[in-house]
């Protein structure tokens, strides 16, 4: 049986591995490196590395730092954050890292993000839609550049867009709910997981074990990434990396899928 | 001496890694001098079907390949697109593969009973070996494994087949021939099971 995945999300800010809430107020947690190896000894299903700060800041991934998280990591890794060409998309994936995830340039260039997936393949390709429910009205929105640009489109209209590009992944992420730990959107997560026949991953809300199973009973078979919930332990959020054991993640499932 | 073959395609660190952690001596190989001396060889390999054979005709280690795997029989391991390249075609593209194994690579597109599910399969899955083999020595009914692909390779005998997977229903996810031997998955990023299975390979 195919599992749910369920991954770590870690964000890079200034060399180092910070935890944000509703996309702002990025607090210290470590170091990247040390936190993969960290989750190579807690056997995570995979890991999704993303530097907030490269496409904000219009600069070139980090490719230095890239190369020492790859070569530490045991589990399949995805990247993302200011990759603007097929050159640092091809760059990356030889560095050792399985997939490259693309949120601004994907959707400002839809024919870059489609020359990537010619180039590396669409297995390789993960399209991440930052999603903020609108300001009036009902609905949601997808914004780009770390949350600061609204492209004012809606996140089952890109969906059905990334996946025609040649996308291979969706990591659809709640702004709203970013580092609230108080549960998935999950209308957002069902409504973008019918609009699509991609593989998909949720972000955005997990604060608990529970949230997770409540997104896969919701959705099935489906990824549920967390920053949060693996970074921190206990009401006041002492840095401590964590990841469920084997058997809690076996109960998580069963109960969710029943 | 085990040797990773180099054409440019495949995570070629993670393998080095896994065997660098099990003490177990391994190294890489860019040209046909450089396959010289192998004892094993591990065919690694991502992305399109097509461009992978190109790189490895361009990488010209095929005549060499062709001698030690067929005349000498080397073992060999191909993985995920590597396994892919074993068979004589793939509906992804219109090269010959390699030929070593008989079969052909279908599309999940194009297979009835996974039509309608999520593509890629991409995920952690657990694996049936369906034959007893030296390879799967210590991995149980707990085993699972990475995969990330839309293709899967079909035997032309059901006896080359070495284990299953279920996507929609059972597909080959390892095949066996002689000294030759396929896997799907990705054993370098399947924690414990993945470096059991490539430390089963090297002990063969």
């Amino acid at each position: 049986m195919l599992r749910p995945r369920i991954t770590p999300c870690l964000l890079v800010h200034q060399g180092g591995l910070v935890k944000t809430v509703r996309f702002a107020d990025p607090k210290y947690v470590g170091d990247p490196v040390n936190a993969v190896k960290i989750f190579n000894e807690k056997e995570a299903d995979e890991l999704i590395v993303v530097d907030i700060d490269a496409t904000a800041e219009n600069r070139e991934p980090n490719f230095r730092l890239i190369s020492q998280i790859a070569v530490e990591c045991r589990m399949p890794l995805c990247y993302g954050g200011g990759i603007k060409s097929v050159e640092h998309a091809k760059r990356i994936i030889g560095l050792g890292v399985e997939k490259i995830a693309i949120s601004s340039a994907a959707i400002q260039n839809p024919e870059l993000a489609a020359a990537i997936a010619r180039e590396i393949g669409s297995q390789s390709v993960v399209v991440v839609l930052d999603v903020k429910r609108k300001r009036w009205g009902s609905g949601y929105e997808v914004w780009t550049h770390n949350g600061k640009q609204n492209s004012k489109q809606a996140p089952i209209d890109l969906v059905a867009r990334a996946e025609q590009l040649g996308a291979g992944e969706i990591v659809v992420n709640s702004i709203d709910e970013d580092g609230r730990m108080a549960g998935y959107d999950l209308d957002l997560a069902h409504q973008v997981r019918q609009a699509t026949r991609l593989p998909m991953t949720v972000l955005g809300g997990a604060g608990s074990l529970d949230h997770i199973q409540a997104l896969i009973a919701r959705c099935g078979v489906i990824g549920a990434s967390a920053g949060s919930l693996f970074v921190f332990k206990g009401p006041y959020k002492a840095v401590l990396i964590n990841y469920p054991t084997p058997t809690q993640k076996e109960a998580l499932i069963r109960a969710a899928l029943g | 001496m085990i040797t990773i073959i180099d054409y440019g395609l495949g995570n070629i660190s993670a393998f080095l890694n896994v065997y660098r952690r099990l003490n177990i001596e391994a190294r890489t190989a860019r040209t046909a001098e450089q396959l010289a001396g192998s004892t094993k060889l591990i065919l690694p390999g991502v992305g399109h079907f097509d461009h992978a054979m190109e790189q490895l005709e361009e990488a010209g280690m095929r005549p060499e390949l062709d001698q030690m795997v067929l005349e000498n029989k080397v073992p060999v391991i191909g993985i995920c697109v590597g396994m892919q390249m074993l068979a004589g075609s793939s509906d992804e593209g219109t090269r010959p593969g390699l030929g070593w194994v008989d079969g052909r690579v279908r599309s999940f597109s194009g297979w009835e009973p996974a039509a309608a599910l999520p593509m890629p399969h991409m995920g952690w899955n657990d694996v049936q070996p369906v034959a007893e083999s030296p390879l799967f020595a210590g991995l149980d009914a707990e085993a699972r494994f990475y995969f990330l692909h839309s293709f899967f390779f079909e035997c032309a005998r059901k006896e080359d087949v070495l284990a299953v997977a279920n996507y929609g229903s059972d597909f080959g996810c390892a095949v066996h021939s002689d000294n030759i031997f396929g896997v799907q998955f990705h054993p370098e990023k399947s924690h414990h099971f993945g470096t059991r299975l490539l430390q089963n390979f090297a002990e063969l």
